[in-house]
C-alpha cells in the first residue's frame, strides 16, 4: 500500500540561526485541547494529575519537555505529548496537531528578538519559566511559552509558518546586526 | 574655527563627510553642525517663506534653521537637524529650499515682497476663483516654501519596532537624570536611561561646571560607566522619547544606524519603542529662548547656551569677535568661557538695569539692539541707546539669551497645564500631569547643577519608594548653585525690521500682531493663524516667546494667555519607523495552504482571498488566457472529475450537551435533529437580522458538530459564536475550537468523483450507503479522514480531510489520479463559474446588506423556533416586493458581455440613480451554458423572472439587455450531486 509523506509546519524553513539565537522546529507531538465540561473541572484536573500533569490556571503550564499541559484560553488547555486517557466525557477533546506551526527560539538574545515581536513584558520576573500567554507576534496570533531561561516556544496556525519564520528572522539578523556595531 | 585643548571630539579621528557637494573633515563625535561650525560654514538653509540664508542656531533636537536632507535615491532623510546627526564617512548632506544653491537662491525675491507675505496673505489674496485654489495656488504655494523633499520612490531600508519595560524611565541624561538613573538602579530597580544625544551627559558636557570635584563631563562619564556596568539598567543613547501615553507608556525613537558609515543591510535605520513603565523621571533639560529683533535671523545669530556648547564639548568657536545680548546671568557664563578659551568678545549687552557687577566684561546696559547686517553672515550690531544715539558694533556672532524654557513637552501630553513661575519667566509642569511621571531639574525649571543633582536623587527616592523599595540617601556631589536672576524681555522695543519668533516657519512678531488685531487673539487662533509652532520644532524655540507678545498685543497677562496644546510626538518621527515591519508583504502575514507548493510547481497564479493565497487558475500549454484555462476546469468538472484545495474555509469543533441547542440559536434552521453521520447547510443571522454567514454544518456523534464557515468570514464566525456562548447563554454547557487548520480537505468533484475516491479508499464507498449529505470516517492509504458528501458545483461531490501534515501528499495524489481520469485540479475562477451557474452565493452576495428573503432563503428561518437575528429580520421594510431580491440574469444576446458592479434599470428608463432597479453582485462566462451568466439583486426579481431589464454599468461604458431568470442557471432539480 503506497503511503502520504508526512511533512510538519516548517518544512524547510527551519532551523535559522543568528546572533547567537537559534530557531527550530521541534519533533511533531500529540496535540489535544481540553475544555471541561460544566462542572468538570475537578475531574478534568484529577485525570490529568493521573497523567503526571494537572490543570494549568491562566497563564500557566505544567509539565516540560516532553510532556506538558499548557494554559491556552477560557476553560481550555492543550496536552502536549501525551494521550488524552481518562477525559473522555469529562472535556471536550479536539485533535490540534497539525493546526500549529511550533518554533524554538532559543539563545541569549531570545528575548530581544521577541520585544521585536510581542507586546509582552518577557522579563524573568513577569514571565518566568513555565508561563504561558495568548499574544501576538507581529500581526500574527500566537501561544508563547516560557520553556528555559533563555528559550521560548511559540506556536501560530499553521498557514501562517513561513509568515512568522521570516518575521522572527528577520528580527534576529537585526540584533546580530546590532550587536556587530 | 577649531580650538586646540577643548572639546570631547577624538582629534586622532578624523572623519571626512560631504555638504552641499563639498568635502570637510571633522572629528569622530562631532555633529555635522559642528563640524561644518568648526570648518567656517555660516549658512546651512534657507528659510521656510522668504527663502533667507540661515545658520545654526542651537545645538539639539529644537534647531530650527540647520535643516538638512542626508542621503540620496529611496533612502534620503529630510529635514535632518544637522545638531543631531553625528558625521560618519560618506555622509553626505544638503541644504534644503534653495535653487539653485544655497549661496544663491533663486526665490530669495520673496523676501523683497516680505510686507505682503505676512500671516493670513494667502487666504485673503488666493480666493477667487475658488477652484484656482487646489489646482494652481495651493501647489504653487507649497513648491515655494517648505522644507526638505521626500524621494517619491519606495524605500525598502530596515526599519524596526520593539517593546520595552521597566521600573522607573528616566528621559534625559544630564545632572539629573544620571543621578535618578544612578539612584534608582543602586536601589535595585529596573531602569531604562533614555537619551536623545549620542553621548549621555547632557548639559554637563557643555559647560565648564564642576561636578564632586571633578569635570561635569568626566563625572557624568564616571556615572554613565557604572550604569552600563549593572545589569538592572539598559542605557537607550540617541533615543527621543517622544510621547507620553496611557497607563505608562511612552513612546521613544532610537536612531540606530544613521551614524554607521556601512550599515549591514539588516540593520535597522531606526527603532520605534514603546516603553512601559511604572515610574518616570522627565529630566529632559530646558531649551534657551531668543529675543525678538529687528533682522535676528542672520547666520551667526545663536543662543549663548549653544555658543558655550560648541565651545567646550566640540571645541569649535561660533566666531571670532562673539557679541552677548543677555537678560539674565546666563550670557555671562559664555562671555566668560569664551574669553577663557582666546576668543574676542565685542559686548555684553544685558537688558537688566541691574546688571552684575562684572568688571572682567565690557558690559553695556541701556541699550537697545535694533538691527543687524550682513546678509550671508552677521557683521554688524546696531544698538542705540536711552537718548537714541546709535552705534554700531562689528561683531561676526551674536549670543543671545532670553532665559530658559523648561522641556516640559511630555507632561502636557495628556492634557496637563503648566503653571507659569514669574521668578523664572517661564513655565514648568505641575506634579501629577502624567500619572507616574515626575519632572526633575531643568525641566522642571530648577536650573542649579546642585539643584538638579539633588532633584533627580529626590525623583528616583519617590519612584523606589513607591516601587515598594527602599532607597538609601544619596550622597550629592558638590556643584554649582547660583540662582536665576532673569528679567521678562521678549522684544527689543522699537525696531524698524521684521523680528523673527519662529524661524522654521519665518513668522515674526508683526505676524502675531496682526492676528491679534484681526481677532485671532486665542493663542491656539494665533498659532493656526500665523503657522507659528507649527513647523518641525513644534514651537519649541518659540512658543513662549510668541505668547508674550500676543500678551503684550491684547493687553493681558501670560498666564491669562496660556499655551498652546503640547502634542506627540516630541520631535519629528519618520513614518517608516512608526509602519516598521509594515512594508510590503510585512503589512499582513501571508497563509499558505498544503498543497501551495504543487499549485506553484503547476503554474498557478495565485489569488488573496483575505489572507489565504489560493490557486487562480492552473494554465496548460497551448491556453492563451485565463478564460481558457478556466472554462476547461469548469467543463472537467462538469464531465469528468476535478480537484480544488477547500482547507482554507472555516471549520470549528462544537462538542458538549448544549452542543445542538446552541445551534439552533445560531442558525435560522434546526440542527438538534441531525443525525450523526448527517451534513445539513445552514444560514446564520446577525443580529439586525442580515445574514452574517452560510456553510454546512455535520453531526460528527452525539453532542458533537463540525461547522464550517466561508473562507472570508472564519474569523467572525468563531467570533461570533464566542460572543453569543457568552453573553446570551454562558450556561449552556458547550465547548468550541477552531480546527480549520488541522485538517488538509479537498474537494474531489465531478461525475467520476466516486470512481476516484474508490482508487484511495481502503474500504470502497458506493451512492447509497454514503448518500448526498452525509459524512463519516474513513482509511487512505493508512490514516484516519474524514470524508464529506457536499457540493459547491452541483455536481456528485466529496470533500475529504486528513490531517494537515498529509496535506501536500494527498493534494498530489488526487491531482494525479484525476488528471488519469481526464479530469485534473482546478481554481478560484472554476470554482466560481460553477457556483453561479448553480446559483450558490458567496460574500459577494451576502456582503452585510442582505436578508434572507433577500436571497430566497426565507424559508430557512424556522417558525418553529428562536434564532440569533430572527426578530430583527422580520422588521418592516426587510422582505417584500420593495426588497431587491436575488435573480439570475442571461444577456440577450448570450455572446454580450457583461461585468459585476454594473447597475439595472427598466427597458425605455433613463440609466440615472433614481430610476435604478438593482445591482448585479457576480458574473461569470458558463462554457456549460455557453454564455455569460450573472447573480444580482432586482427589486421584486422573484415575481420578474421571465421579463427583460436594462443592465449598465457607466464605468465600463456596458449596455445590455438581459432575462430576468431563476438564478439556478443549471440542473436546477440538483439531480447530478444526487447521483
Amino acid at each position: 500500500m503506497p503511503s502520504l509523506i508526512e511533512k510538519s509546519a516548517c518544512d524547510g524553513l527551519l532551523p535559522v540561526s543568528a546572533g547567537g539565537v537559534t530557531l527550530s522546529e521541534p519533533a511533531p507531538e500529540r496535540i489535544t485541547s481540553v475544555a471541561p465540561f460544566a462542572g468538570k473541572e475537578a475531574a478534568a484536573g484529577k485525570a490529568l494529575k493521573a497523567l503526571g500533569l494537572g490543570w494549568p490556571g491562566p497563564g500557566t503550564s505544567i509539565g516540560g519537555e516532553g510532556r506538558l499541559c499548557l494554559w491556552t484560553g477560557r476553560g481550555q488547555a492543550f496536552l502536549i505529548g501525551a494521550e488524552p486517557e481518562g477525559l473522555a466525557g469529562i472535556a471536550a477533546l479536539t485533535d490540534q496537531s497539525d493546526a500549529w506551526a511550533r518554533m524554538r527560539l532559543e539563545g541569549g538574545g531570545a528575548k530581544a528578538v521577541l520585544a521585536r515581536l510581542v507586546p509582552l513584558d518577557l522579563g524573568a520576573g513577569a514571565f518566568p519559566v513555565g508561563r504561558a500567554a495568548r499574544s501576538g507576534l507581529g500581526h500574527m496570533a500566537m501561544i508563547l511559552h516560557r520553556s528555559g531561561a533563555q528559550s521560548f516556544e511559540i506556536m501560530v496556525f499553521r498557514s501562517m509558518a513561513a509568515s512568522a519564520v521570516h518575521e522572527l528572522h528577520q528580527a534576529m539578523t537585526a540584533l546580530a546586526a546590532r550587536a556587530a556595531l | 574655527m577649531r580650538i586646540e585643548g577643548r572639546g570631547l571630539v577624538d582629534r586622532s579621528a578624523p572623519v571626512g563627510f560631504r555638504f552641499d557637494g563639498k568635502d570637510y573633515t571633522g572629528f569622530q563625535g562631532d555633529t555635522l553642525a559642528s563640524a561644518l561650525l568648526a570648518s567656517g560654514v555660516r549658512v546651512f538653509g534657507r528659510s521656510f517663506k522668504y527663502h533667507r540664508p540661515r545658520g545654526v542656531m542651537t545645538a539639539g533636537s529644537e534647531e530650527p534653521n540647520a535643516l538638512v536632507t542626508v542621503g540620496r535615491g529611496a533612502g534620503q532623510v529630510p529635514n535632518v537637524r544637522a545638531t543631531l546627526q553625528e558625521i560618519h564617512a560618506g555622509l553626505e548632506a544638503r541644504g534644503q529650499n534653495c535653487w539653485p544653491s544655497l549661496g544663491f537662491d533663486v526665490m530669495e525675491v520673496n523676501d523683497l515682497f516680505s510686507n505682503y507675505l505676512s500671516a493670513g496673505f494667502y487666504y485673503k489674496t488666493f480666493m477667487w476663483p475658488r477652484k484656482f485654489w487646489e489646482a494652481v495656488y495651493e501647489p504653487a504655494i507649497r513648491r515655494a516654501a517648505g522644507l526638505g523633499a521626500l524621494s517619491r520612490q519606495s524605500n525598502d531600508e530596515h526599519y524596526e519596532k520593539a517593546f520595552a519595560f521597566c521600573d522607573l524611565l528616566v528621559v534625559g541624561s544630564g545632572p539629573a537624570g544620571l543621578m535618578a538613573a544612578r539612584e534608582a538602579a543602586r536601589g535595585g530597580a529596573e531602569v531604562i536611561l533614555a537619551e536623545e544625544d549620542h553621548r549621555m551627559g547632557g548639559r554637563l558636557l557643555a559647560e565648564t561646571h564642576e561636578v564632586g570635584g571633578q569635570s561635569g563631563a568626566g563625572w557624568a562619564a564616571a556615572t554613565v560607566a557604572e550604569l552600563a556596568s549593572m545589569p538592572n539598567v539598559r542605557l537607550m543613547p540617541r533615543t527621543s522619547v517622544i510621547g507620553a501615553y496611557d497607563n505608562g507608556t511612552y513612546g521613544a525613537l532610537e536612531r540606530v544606524g544613521l551614524h554607521v558609515a556601512t550599515p549591514a543591510a539588516a540593520l535597522p535605520r531606526e527603532c520605534f519603542w514603546r516603553i512601559v513603565a511604572k515610574r518616570a523621571v522627565l529630566a529632559s533639560g530646558a531649551h534657551e529662548r531668543q529675543i525678538a529683533f529687528s533682522n535676528n535671523d542672520r547666520p551667526g545669530v545663536m543662543t549663548a547656551g549653544a555658543v558655550r556648547a560648541y565651545l567646550n564639548r566640540w571645541g569649535v568657536a561660533a566666531g571670532q569677535n562673539v557679541t552677548i545680548l543677555t537678560n539674565n546671568d546666563d550670557g555671562y557664563r559664555t562671555a566668560r568661557d569664551l574669553i577663557a578659551a582666546g576668543l574676542h568678545v565685542a559686548g555684553v549687552i544685558d537688558a537688566r538695569d541691574d546688571a552684575p557687577a562684572a568688571g572682567d566684561l565690557p558690559v553695556r546696559t541701556g541699550v537697545r539692539v535694533i538691527d543687524t547686517g550682513g546678509r550671508m553672515s552677521l557683521r554688524e550690531v546696531v544698538v542705540a541707546d536711552r537718548d537714541g544715539k546709535v552705534s554700531r558694533i562689528v561683531t561676526d556672532c551674536l549670543a543671545v539669551s532670553g532665559g530658559w524654557n523648561p522641556a516640559l513637552h511630555l507632561t502636557c501630553h495628556m492634557n496637563g497645564r503648566p503653571a507659569w513661575r514669574e521668578d523664572i519667566a517661564a513655565f514648568v509642569p505641575k506634579p501629577g500631569m502624567v500619572p507616574g511621571l515626575t519632572a526633575a531639574g531643568a525641566a522642571n525649571g530648577t536650573f542649579s547643577t546642585r539643584a538638579c543633582l539633588a532633584e533627580g536623587a529626590a525623583a528616583a527616592a519617590e519612584a523606589l519608594e513607591s516601587l515598594g523599595r527602599g532607597a538609601a540617601p544619596a550622597d550629592l556631589p558638590e556643584a554649582e548653585d547660583g540662582a536665576v536672576r532673569i528679567r521678562a524681555y521678549w522684544e527689543v522695543p522699537g525696531g524698524k525690521h521684521r523680528a523673527w519668533l519662529d524661524f522654521a516657519n519665518d513668522v515674526t512678531t508683526k505676524d502675531v500682531r496682526l492676528a491679534a488685531q484681526e481677532n485671532f487673539a486665542s493663542v491656539e487662533h494665533m498659532k493656526r493663524y500665523t503657522t507659528q509652532g507649527m513647523a518641525p520644532d513644534q514651537g519649541k524655540n518659540s512658543n513662549v516667546a510668541a505668547l508674550a507678545v500676543l500678551a503684550d498685543a491684547t493687553g493681558r497677562g501670560i498666564p491669562e494667555t496660556g499655551t498652546t496644546t503640547f502634542r506627540p510626538p516630541y520631535v519629528p518621527v519618520s513614518i517608516a519607523a512608526m509602519g516598521a515591519g509594515g512594508q510590503g508583504k510585512g503589512f499582513a502575514p501571508q497563509r499558505f495552504t498544503t498543497s501551495h507548493k504543487a499549485a506553484s510547481e503547476r503554474g498557478a497564479p495565485m489569488i488573496e482571498a483575505g489572507l489565504w493565497y489560493r490557486p487562480s487558475y492552473f494554465p496548460r500549454p497551448g491556453e492563451a488566457t485565463w478564460r481558457d484555462a478556466c472554462d476547461r476546469e469548469v467543463l472537467m468538472v462538469r464531465d469528468r472529475v476535478g480537484i480544488c484545495d477547500v482547507s482554507t474555509l472555516g471549520k470549528i469543533d462544537i462538542q458538549g450537551p448544549d452542543a445542538g441547542r446552541f445551534l439552533d440559536l445560531v442558525y435560522t434552521n434546526t440542527f438538534s435533529t441531525l443525525k450523526p453521520g448527517r451534513v445539513r447547510y445552514g444560514l446564520m443571522l446577525r443580529e439586525d437580522g442580515l445574514v452574517l454567514d452560510d456553510g454546512t454544518t455535520a453531526c460528527w456523534g452525539e453532542n458533537h458538530y463540525l461547522m464550517t464557515t466561508t473562507t472570508a468570514a472564519a474569523g467572525l464566525v468563531m467570533r461570533h459564536l464566542e460572543f453569543v456562548h457568552q453573553a446570551h447563554c454562558p450556561d449552556w454547557d458547550l465547548r468550541m475550537i477552531s480546527v480549520t487548520e488541522a485538517w488538509a480537505q479537498f474537494a474531489v468533484a465531478g461525475p467520476l468523483a466516486r470512481e476516484l475516491l474508490n482508487s484511495v479508499l481502503e474500504t470502497p464507498i458506493d451512492g447509497e450507503d454514503f448518500p448526498f449529505l452525509s459524512c463519516g470516517t474513513v482509511r487512505i492509504m493508512g490514516i484516519e479522514a474524514r470524508l464529506f458528501r457536499i457540493s459547491f458545483s452541483g455536481e456528485l461531490g466529496y470533500e475529504i480531510a486528513v490531517p494537515a501534515r498529509y496535506g501536500e501528499a494527498l493534494y498530489r495524489d488526487l491531482v494525479a489520479r484525476a488528471e488519469n481520469l481526464g479530469g485534473g485540479a482546478y481554481g478560484m475562477e472554476a470554482l466560481n463559474v460553477l457556483r453561479i451557474e448553480k446559483g450558490f452565493i458567496t460574500h459577494a452576495e451576502i456582503h452585510g446588506r442582505t436578508t434572507a428573503f433577500d436571497i430566497g432563503l426565507q424559508g430557512m428561518v424556522s417558525a418553529k423556533k428562536d434564532c440569533v437575528g430572527k426578530a430583527a429580520s422580520q422588521r418592516e421594510g426587510l422582505g417584500g416586493p420593495e426588497r431587491e431580491q436575488l435573480v439570475g440574469l442571461r444577456p440577450i444576446p448570450m455572446s454580450r458581455q457583461i461585468g459585476a458592479g454594473a447597475h439595472l434599470f427598466n427597458e425605455g428608463a433613463e440609466p440615472v440613480s433614481a430610476n435604478d432597479q438593482g445591482y448585479v453582485t457576480s458574473v461569470c462566462y458558463s462554457p456549460t451554458m455557453k454564455t455569460y451568466l450573472a447573480l444580482a439583486f432586482l427589486k421584486d426579481g422573484r415575481a420578474r423572472h421571465g421579463q427583460r431589464v436594462r443592465l449598465v454599468d457607466h464605468l465600463r461604458g456596458t449596455d445590455v439587455v438581459c432575462e430576468v431568470m431563476n438564478p439556478i442557471f443549471f440542473d436546477p432539480e440538483g439531480g447530478r450531486a444526487r447521483a
